[in-house]
């Protein structure tokens, strides 16, 4: 009998869902997030509602089995929502639990391998976006930059920009999941921000951004044509570098 | 900050850097300071590629393209008709201050043409470091150029403020400095590198008695030298390159294809292609020595001078010491996995982990992302089936190419073609 376990699609209800899985002593499960949930046809199906010290258990449970570093990798692997990662990662952890050593790296196993291999999918994400997010400084101040980034990457980059820009107001904001996170001077914090009807996220409108926030841009795209070496042209390297699909908000590319 | 002016300038001055192809950030351990502005802390961030495919990490400019000097080699020579321009100090501060708030750069990259004497140019340069420094509490990354003849004291001020020092050698040979670069020595280079090298070890040592001691050029030294422009052969900057790692802890040196420039009969001629190939094949042996454990003198002798370009220098070695082959992958140590053509050291990291657990076959080395194209010649593991024939190097190397495509497969015909 296959049992379906329906989370939020937060990782705490992911690590719930886990725990229920060990809890009821089920033979077959399948984990899926509520957004693609579709009733199966045979089987049953239940609601797993997140508690974090469930989802604390079985992330402790982990912990002692493995180094941090492996233990991250489960939680990037999570982040890629790529549709079997819930599967990958919970076979994974079958794995790590029924084995008395330390199992996490044995890349000889299809699942260890997989959630390597999905780390390093969103790892190569969340460097893309610490390269590619470029700010633009509004009216009010405030350093603003939008991103439509593959995985879901914020909760890894936040770190990163906040000790880097600890002395002016930034937001990042995911347009593809609608939420961005925010620094006042402060500390980080996640919003979600209705648009006007016709704001333009790769356009610089002079209604809301500073005046002088045009002349930095067209100084930034005459330094990136200014240090191009034109003999050394190499476009199929370029875009293995800067995929095309960033480039609708990075402005050296437009 | 006057926009047309700076417009101007910026046009000109990074357009006379961008032959410097370091644009490392990386190696250094700058952490933000008070809520300053900025962290070095971390590796490396490219924030954008070139069309030819080269990181842009750093605000890349010189001071000026005014020079006394007149080296062939340089766009920035005396004798080049150019347009020339100064930046002032406050200049470079905005714009590197106001590129790294948006997210543009990892820091500055000062170089500098001389003017009138090393210590006028090399004391500008240190003074645009101070005022980000101290003035702007930024914490993000910078690499000053060292000015040959610069005075020690200036060096040692340099390395407080900047997290990378670096001084292009250019020119592999001391025959090919004469010829083309006859005001400079090679000893006025070696100067100032060996004060930071001296500085660097003597504020680690202090560092280890009085944790207040400060920062002394955290991301170390590095230089430059350009290929193809004054005849000398790959073994010639390959061994230049070592002595240099060897005796002066250079983080770095890169190899920088020489882009013709000038009509000068002493340099190859406007219009003749960029070694790139070559020059990758040199980061390939650079990377072998500092990372896969090679000695110089086992890649480049007096027996092999050039490098392949048709194949990697790793395969080549491989080729010409078949009797250290095959390799048993389940039981071989961490310096000869390294060694197998294919194999890079992220391979060797997920071999040595998950061999722990069971013997591996070639499925499994498929999986982890092991070359089997090149590495099935080398190498034996769990399987019955391996490579029986007893094959030359020709042999080899021939069914390698056979069944590979390279990047630089047009580019190689071409190159082949001019010796053919």
């Amino acid at each position: 009998m296959e049992t379906t376990l329906i989370y939020d699609s937060s990782f705490d209800g992911f690590l719930t869902a886990v725990f229920t899985a060990y809890e009821m002593k089920l033979k077959t499960v399948v984990i899926v997030n509520q957004q693609r949930f579709q009733q199966p046809l045979f089987g049953s199906y239940e609601t797993v509602i997140t508690d974090q010290e469930k989802a604390n258990r079985v992330w402790i449970g982990l912990k002692k089995k493995m180094t941090a570093n492996e233990l991250r990798r489960f939680y990037y692997a999570f982040l890629s929502e790529n549709p079997t990662a819930e599967h990958t990662i919970y076979q994974a952890i079958l794995y790590v639990f029924a084995s008395k050593t330390n199992v996490a790296s044995d890349f000889s196993n299809a699942h260890i391998l997989e959630v390597a291999k999905l780390t390093k999918n969103v790892g190569r994400e969340k460097h893309r976006m610490e390269a590619f997010v470029r700010f633009k400084l509004t009216k009010d101040g405030i350093y603003f930059a939008n991103i439509e980034p593959d995985f879901n990457v914020l909760p890894l980059i936040k770190r990163h920009f906040e000790r880097r820009y600890a002395d002016q107001k930034w937001l990042i904001y995911d347009l593809k999941r609608k939420y961005g996170i925010y620094y006042d001077l402060k500390q980080v914090e996640l919003i979600t921000l209705e648009f006007d009807s016709n704001f333009d996220p790769s356009k610089t409108s002079s209604d809301l951004f500073a005046a002088i926030e045009l002349e930095f841009q067209q100084l930034w795209n005459d330094y990136f044509k200014s240090t191009n070496i034109p003999s050394r042209k190499n476009m199929k390297l370029h875009i293995q570098h800067v995929p095309k699909r960033y480039w609708k908000y990075l402005s050296e590319k437009q | 900050m006057s926009f047309e002016r700076v417009q101007e300038k910026l046009n000109i001055l990074a357009d006379a850097a961008k032959y410097d192809v370091s644009c490392s950030s990386s190696g250094s351990n700058r952490a933000n300071t008070n809520k300053g502005l900025g962290d070095a802390s971390n590796s490396g961030i490219c924030h954008t590629y070139t069309e030819d495919g080269r990181c842009v990490s750093l605000l890349k400019i010189l001071l000026t393209n005014h020079c006394i000097f007149d080296c062939a080699y340089c766009v920035t020579r005396k004798s080049n008709d150019i347009k020339r321009a100064a930046f002032q100090v406050q200049e470079v501060v905005d714009l590197t201050i106001n590129f790294y708030r948006r997210n543009y750069i990892e820091g500055l990259f000062l170089s500098s043409g001389i003017f009138k004497s090393a210590d006028y140019t090399m004391e500008r340069l240190v003074a645009v470091a101070k005022k980000l420094r101290l003035e702007e509490n930024f914490n993000g990354y910078i690499h000053l150029k060292s000015i040959p003849g610069a005075s020690d004291e200036l060096m040692r001020e340099a390395g407080l403020y900047a997290d990378r020092l670096s001084v292009n050698i250019e020119i592999p040979t001391a025959e090919g400095l004469k010829l083309l670069a006859p005001d400079k020595n090679r000893a006025d280079f070696i100067k100032p590198m060996e004060k930071v090298k001296n500085e660097i070890i003597q504020y680690k040592s202090e560092k280890k008695l009085i944790k207040s001691t400060p920062k002394y050029a955290p991301a170390g030294q590095s230089t430059q030298m350009i290929v193809g422009a004054s005849g000398e052969n790959d073994m010639q900057i390959m061994y230049t390159s070592n002595y240099f790692y060897k005796n002066f802890n250079l983080k770095r040196v890169y190899y920088s294809g020489y882009v013709p420039i000038s009509y000068d009969t002493r340099l190859p001629q406007i219009g003749t292609p960029v070694p790139m190939l070559r020059e990758n094949r040199l980061y390939q042996t650079d990377w072998l020595l500092r990372f896969y454990g090679f000695n110089i003198e086992e890649i480049l002798n007096e027996q092999n001078q050039h490098l392949d370009l048709d194949i990697d220098p790793k395969l080549g070695w491989a080729l010409r010491n078949l009797h250290e082959f095959p390799v048993d992958v389940n039981k071989a140590d961490k310096r000869m996995l390294a060694r197998i053509p294919g194999l890079g050291m992220k391979s060797v990291f997920k071999i040595l982990h998950a061999r722990r657990y069971r013997q591996l076959n070639w499925d499994h080395l498929k999986a982890i992302g092991v070359s089997l194209n090149r590495a099935k010649y080398f190498m034996i593991c769990a399987s019955n089936q391996f490579e029986s024939r007893d094959l030359t190097a020709e042999k080899i190397k021939g069914l390698i190419l056979q069944n590979s495509k390279s990047k630089y497969t047009n580019m190689l015909s071409n190159q082949l073609n001019l010796f053919g």
